[in-house]
């Protein structure tokens, strides 16, 4: 029982990272409609400036994320301007997704070029210990529930953001509709670059987290936690905020239990089997929203 | 204005891709220098082995031709990029043999090796890998390796083990069954324990895709109640598994193979949670020998960090060339099928003392695989101590 109940804090330790990335995806999803592939290694970026900014300047760890939040925002304000705007009007929509493709390994190679492919060890930014219960055989790390208190502050803020400000209304009419939001007068332009703003902020956040958690820091660290966090973001219901969270969880256990009871080899083999159940019986997700045909 | 812009542009490619075709056609029409290619990551996730064995060819080469070279003749070196992908690197040994190779020090791994293997055996090129560890990058007659092949490290580990203090334990596993590398290790290491009578526990793997987070493996060891931990995996994914180790209180010996050197290089890595881990590997950079002293002073001048053993077999690589084609005979103007098929013999009939990456001397099967001892290093205050 304590080993099981262990292997479930483990499963959510890992799926709370992938909950915080999948809230970066699904925002971006929901407002811009469009997946912004480039969002895992937006993160090796920010994870790389909380490093640089803690370990080669001594900041302290908060003042290091702040810096890596402002360094992400203006990456992703820019990356927005350059390579997705101006594709907006394209005909088809697989040209954004190739272009974020070719983000991506933009990204991965500048770092390459900048930080070179020596692995570096990262130092967490969290330093307690967290919590042992039944006399230390179950331990629940500080930095799991961190991720975790991060991540419901994060999924709360952007919930009162969308449904309390201005801006946030404008997301979400930008989002049901690009024509009819133009014509009610909203900047739609302004308003996906302000998505891609606060999605590439949160995304600084999640590379701290992130490499808190697993400590190796290399060009690659971001993108096979993006990939498995998108999973996590469609499996919850890609473009509802909660479903991310709820996703990343889920997804982390289901890693984590066919892991330690099933095979080690197979655990991914039944991760992206459950998504493809999942996709069969609810193809909208979890907590997604059934999207009526328009005809 | 744009237009002329353009053209202008177009012009200046022109001007340089003929000038740039000079250069080839002059250089390959010379005959005078040994030309030696070199193939290897080093951009991708692999580029630290390439970029190391670029950089120690380049210093092996500069002290030969400051030494008269090779029969007299000076060595020209190029190193062309293949980022670990096997159809780069077929790429890359086309533009090299265009640029007018006559031998190739290469390629740095396993994959792309097998893939280049095959071109090089239709042209009957001579090959030798520094670093090639999968059985079947010396399948062919023209290949050769310096490092030990995958199957020899596992079967070496395990009379390691079975030869020392630790043959009592209880083995927990630990591999990546998404590479060659690991996979082949793994399983003859399996094969050689159960013959030794070795006692193993739990035998765990991950993936490429899933290498972050090895709680589960970690624990499912732990439950088996695993004293020694082999990880026959490279130190990037072992250097997540000594913290994590940590974190949940599990305290095992870990035994690792050539792939763990290079961990305490992780840049701001926690030095103590290597404290104790054992590794098999032929290179030692802190031994104290004139060679390697030598060596490791080039290297880290010229790149600032310590070389790891992809460097070493890099090194020896040169230097064994140049051995068999001074016992050979072999000179620049003759064809590379000639070169290849003198350096075959050659290879078979050297003995390489005096090198970084074996204890003793290293002599080679006509099958390409070398006979040499190998080292076990014990980390020790946050230094790669000598086990014996």
């Amino acid at each position: 029982m304590l080993n099981f109940l262990n292997t479930i804090i483990n499963g959510i330790s890992l799926g709370s990272i992938y909950a915080i990335i999948a809230l970066g995806y699904t925002m971006v999803y929901g407002i811009a409609k469009m997946l912004n592939f480039a969002h895992g290694d937006v993160i090796m970026v920010g994870g790389y400036l909380v490093y640089t900014g803690m370990i080669s300047w001594g900041f302290n760890p908060l003042l290091a994320i702040l810096f890596a939040c402002i360094g992400c925002t203006m990456l992703g304000i820019l990356t927005e301007r350059v390579a997705y705007k101006p594709l907006r009007g394209a005909s088809s929509n697989l040209a954004v997704l190739i272009t974020a493709i070719g983000v991506s390994y933009f990204l991965q190679n500048i770092s390459l070029l900048i930080f070179t492919a020596n692995p570096k060890s990262f130092t967490s930014v969290i330093t307690w210990e967290g919590i042992s219960l039944a006399d230390g055989q179950l331990k629940i790390q500080g930095i799991t529930i961190v991720t975790i208190v991060a991540g419901i502050v994060v999924l709360l803020a952007l919930q009162l953001f969308i449904k309390r400000t201005k801006a946030g209304q404008a997301m979400l009419a930008v989002s049901e509709d690009k024509g009819a939001a133009t014509l009610m007068g909203i900047d739609v332009n302004k308003t996906i670059s302000l998505t891609f703003a606060i999605g590439s902020g949160l995304a600084a956040i999640a590379g701290a987290l992130l490499c808190s958690a697993y400590p190796v820091l290399t060009p690659y660290t971001g993108a096979m936690p993006g990939i498995k966090a998108f999973v996590a973001a469609v499996l919850g219901g890609i473009g509802s905020i909660p479903g991310a969270m709820l996703g990343g969880l889920l997804l982390g256990v289901a890693e984590t239990l066919s892991k330690r009871y099933i095979s080690t080899q197979l655990a991914d083999a039944i991760v992206f089997a459950i998504l493809i159940v999942m996709l069969l019986v609810r193809p909208a997700g979890l907590l997604g929203k059934k999207l009526q045909e328009k005809v | 204005m744009k237009k002329k812009v353009v053209a202008l542009m177009m012009s200046l490619v022109m001007g340089m891709s003929m000038l740039a075709a000079c250069g080839e056609g002059g250089g390959a029409a010379g005959g005078d220098t040994f030309k030696i290619g070199g193939i290897g990551p080093t951009t991708g996730p692999a580029a630290i082995y390439g970029s190391d064995v670029r950089d120690a060819i380049s210093i092996a080469v500069d002290e030969i031709n400051a030494a008269g070279g090779i029969n007299g003749h000076q060595i020209e070196y190029k190193f062309e990029d293949d980022e670990h992908n096997a159809e780069k690197s077929v790429n890359a040994y086309n533009s090299l043999k265009d640029w007018g190779m006559q031998m190739l020090i290469g390629t740095v791994t396993s994959g792309p090796c097998i893939a280049v293997s095959e071109k090089t055996r239709e042209d009957n090129m001579f090959m030798l890998t520094p670093s090639g560890t999968a059985v079947q990058c010396v399948q062919y007659d023209n290949a050769f390796r310096v490092c030990f092949s995958d199957p020899n490290q596992g079967a070496a580990s395990a009379q390691y083990i079975a030869d020392s203090s630790l043959k009592d334990s209880a083995i927990g596993i630990i591999y990546d069954s998404s590479i060659e590398y690991s996979t082949g290790i793994h399983d003859s290491f399996v094969a050689k324990a159960g013959e030794l009578g070795l006692n193993i526990v739990a035998d765990t793997s991950f993936t490429g895709d899933s290498n972050t987070d090895f709680t589960a493996q970690l624990a499912t060891l732990a439950d088996n109640g695993a004293n020694l931990v082999f990880l026959p995996i490279y130190y990037t994914e072992a250097s997540l598994i000594l913290q994590q180790e940590k974190t949940i209180g599990f305290d095992p010996v870990f035994f690792g193979c050539d792939g763990m050197d290079g961990i305490l290089e992780v840049e701001n890595f926690d030095k103590s949670l290597a404290e104790g881990l054992m590794l098999l590997t032929p290179f030692s950079a802190t031994a104290t020998d004139d060679l390697t002293v030598n060596f490791v002073n080039k290297f880290r001048e010229k790149t600032g960090h310590v070389p790891n053993q992809f460097g070493a077999d890099a090194y020896d690589a040169v230097y064994t060339i140049k051995k068999v084609a001074e016992e050979q005979g072999i000179t620049p103007d003759m064809s590379i099928s000639d070169i290849c098929d003198k350096m075959k013999t050659g290879m078979t009939t050297v003995t390489m003392d005096n090198v970084l990456t074996s204890p003793t001397t290293i002599t080679w099967t006509a099958a390409g695989e070398p006979n040499k001892d190998p080292r076990a290093v014990v980390i020790q205050n946050g230094e790669y101590v000598l086990a014996e």
